[in-house]
């Protein structure tokens, strides 16, 4: 397969972040009570991951190593504000009912893990194509986890009515508890196919199930989980000598 | 003095941050296994949020609103909360070395904890004045480290128990947030 077709592949199935590596599960959880919503939370920030993959990816070699992660904040933030401010002028019915969640962006692990990750190691195209295909594979995720929520909740899809009359809708399906159970029976199946997931304990590496993060840690990525991490069971071991 | 309560228990429980705005649900779902964790957790959420609190309203209506730059608010509060943690637990190694001992392995992981500028930015649309921004911050914190440590001892009355194969692990721990969520609908009558 050739490697630039390979990174959409790898975003949207193979890595999915929703499915597989269960990244960015605030925004999955709050916005996706229609598949409307799903989309444009899933496509807002697929510009924003877009952006600022090919930023980072062209002042890789100008940010020093030590201050990397406070610039690719900045570099973050600043498409944040500006996708934001295109949503209030152009579709401002969206960017009212995603509300709080526009600015949550920037603390969404996805664009911060795939900077870490790929970006600030590979030349700008591939930067560019990996932010393609994991923003598409999150708008996906969050699309269809909408779309069952709302047909269940609300009988509709897109606002279509897709249920006979005769259906009641259950809403508890589109209220906050909603979101837990579609999100727990999702890793549930997940784990009875042993599909690869960061729930079933052999991913995203190895030990997954001891880390204070339970591997599917969605605020801190790649370095900082693991730093984090020894530092929690340090002081735990040193609890426990203690006692 | 009533309304500043009907601000504290309204962000501690009738919008929990956690089961109803689903803000820091990574902290509440990964460090929920041991209920003292649990409970280090929320006490450093609650002295970061605080201080961010009031932070963020002074730096937005001293520094934004005079200079007209009210929408660099997404960039400039998560640096303000970077830098703030940073500065905590330096601050905290040097004067209180017994609370770093305690919150130490907490304060880095909350940086990016979506709660704090949530809250944040929640004051900011809500115009809130000092006082009330630092009492939902308060009660937002407040709000988290009861879900947290209640899911905490869920959890480990869970462990010995017979799930099923497929559920254990997050399953197991989302369904009991779901079913948590519920119950905090009952708080909804508190506050008309």
């Amino acid at each position: 397969m050739n490697k630039y077709v390979e990174r959409v592949y790898n975003g949207v199935i193979k890595e999915n972040p929703t499915f597989v590596l269960m990244l960015g599960m605030c925004p999955t959880l709050a916005v996706t009570t229609s598949a409307m919503n799903g989309v444009g939370m899933g496509l807002t920030t697929a510009v924003v991951l877009i952006m600022s993959n090919m930023l980072i990816s062209m002042l890789r070699k100008v940010i020093p190593d030590k201050v990397r992660m406070p610039a690719f904040i900045v570099v973050v933030a600043s498409f944040v504000t500006i996708v934001q401010f295109l949503l209030k002028a152009y579709i401002p019915d969206l960017n009212k009912s995603l509300g709080i969640y526009i600015p949550l962006i920037v603390v969404n692990c996805i664009i911060l893990g795939r900077a870490e990750a790929y970006a600030s190691k590979n030349p700008v195209m591939l930067s560019i194509l990996d932010g393609l295909g994991m923003g598409l594979g999150f708008t996906l995720g969050l699309t269809l986890i909408g779309a069952f929520r709302e047909i269940l909740g609300s009988g509709t899809i897109f606002g279509l009515q897709v249920m006979p009359d005769s259906y009641e809708p259950i809403t508890i399906f589109i209220l906050a508890p909603g979101a837990f159970f579609v999100l727990a029976m999702l890793t549930a199946i997940q784990n009875k196919l042993k599909l690869k997931s960061a729930t079933n304990g052999d991913a995203p590496g190895e030990g997954t199930e001891k880390l204070a993060c339970g591997g599917n840690c969605g605020q801190c990525s790649g370095s900082t989980c693991r730093e984090n991490h020894a530092k929690l069971e340090e002081k735990l071991l040193k609890d426990k000598e203690e006692k | 003095m009533r309304e500043l309560l009907l601000v504290l228990i309204g962000a501690a429980l009738v919008n929990n941050v956690v089961l109803s705005q689903f803000l820091g649900i990574c902290p509440f779902l990964g460090v929920s296994k041991k209920t003292e964790t649990a409970a280090g957790m929320g006490a450093a959420v609650i002295f970061v949020i605080t201080i961010a609190s009031a932070c963020t309203y002074g730096i937005y209506h001293l520094i934004l609103v005079p200079t007209g730059l009210e929408y660099m608010q997404t960039i400039v509060f998560i640096m303000v909360i970077a830098a703030l943690v940073q500065l905590v637990e330096m601050l905290l190694k040097k004067m209180i070395p017994s609370l770093y001992q305690a919150l130490g392995v907490y304060l880095p992981l909350i940086t990016t904890n979506c709660a704090v500028l949530g809250v944040a930015i929640n004051n900011v649309t809500k115009e809130y004045n000092f006082v009330t921004s630092v009492v939902n911050g308060f009660g937002t914190a407040c709000g988290f480290l009861i879900a947290i440590v209640i899911m905490a001892g869920i959890r480990e009355r869970i462990e010995h128990n017979p799930v099923p194969k497929a559920f254990k692990g997050s399953p197991i721990v989302l369904i009991t947030a779901g079913l948590m969520a519920i119950a905090f609908f009952g708080f909804a009558g508190v506050i008309k």
